[in-house]
């Protein structure tokens, strides 16, 4: 149950996302930060495909999360999202066709190395 | 490339704001929920009496500017960017814990903490964006 409940973690966190990335770069970039420009944004999210599947992908994740953390503590759910940052990486190159340079790869490995030793004490 | 400097000076402070809004939110949050022994009461008053503090209010309402800013860098910068540069949040989140609330940190901890610290400056020496994105949004 605790490792079902962790791939689905990992799972709609990188699957949302790739799609929240997928969806802003379809929209362009936000320049307008204003009251009118952010009720703007809000509007164009909400018809947004991507954003929604994306938004919803993060909350089923989210909400797997307390699920998790209702059954285990908070050392062993924490490397589970170590595992999402090189997970994402690897999908930022192949889906997004990002360029994943050494110091990427590097940064997100090292990122994903503290985040998993904060499971120890 | 003129228009790279404004890209790195906008990403930065987005990054900022992303990171300050997930972990003072999470903070305000915790804050809030620490008031509450069980929460999960069938009660609809005691729900709702949750949503009334002061420190969930505020928790929810930085997590929504946390979600925007977050959305507002993926728009013009790389996933495999955005997603290490704000893993500062643990290290900040860290810092407050010691500091503020006077929680112990082990030395292995502190070890995961400079390697996150260190995985945020490796990334941020890359260029933010390596992907044709559109320069202006789009009209209504």
């Amino acid at each position: 149950m605790k490792w079902l409940l962790v791939g689905l973690i990992v799972a709609c966190n990188t699957v949302g996302d790739v799609l929240n990335t997928h969806g802003m770069k379809q929209h362009g970039e936000v320049c307008d930060f204003g009251p009118s420009g952010i009720r703007r944004l809000l509007r164009a999210l909400a018809r947004n495909r991507y954003i929604i599947g994306g938004i919803a992908a993060s909350a089923v994740s989210f909400f797997a999360l307390l699920a998790l953390l209702s059954i285990a503590n908070l050392s062993f759910a924490v490397p589970a999202t170590a595992a999402s940052y090189l997970l994402e990486t690897a999908l930022a190159k192949f889906i997004l066709k990002e360029q994943i340079t050494w110091k990427r790869w590097a940064g997100a490995s090292l990122v994903a190395c503290g985040v998993a030793l904060l499971a120890f004490h | 490339m003129r228009d790279s400097k404004r890209l790195r000076s906008k990403t930065f402070l987005f990054a900022v704001v992303a990171v300050l809004s997930n972990v003072l939110g999470n903070f305000a949050l915790s804050q809030g929920m620490r008031h509450f022994g069980s929460v999960l009461s069938v009660s609809v008053l005691s729900f709702l009496s949750v949503l009334a503090n002061i420190w969930v209010v505020s928790g929810i309402l930085l997590l929504v500017i946390w979600m925007l800013s977050q959305l507002s860098l993926l728009s013009w910068a790389d996933l495999s960017y955005v997603l290490p540069i704000t893993s500062a949040s643990y290290v900040l989140a860290a810092i407050l814990g010691a500091v503020a609330l006077g929680e112990y940190v082990s030395p292995v901890h502190w070890i995961g903490i400079a390697m996150i610290f260190l995985g945020v400056m490796v990334v941020s020496r890359t260029t933010p964006r390596t992907v044709p994105v559109r320069a202006t949004e789009r009209s209504e």
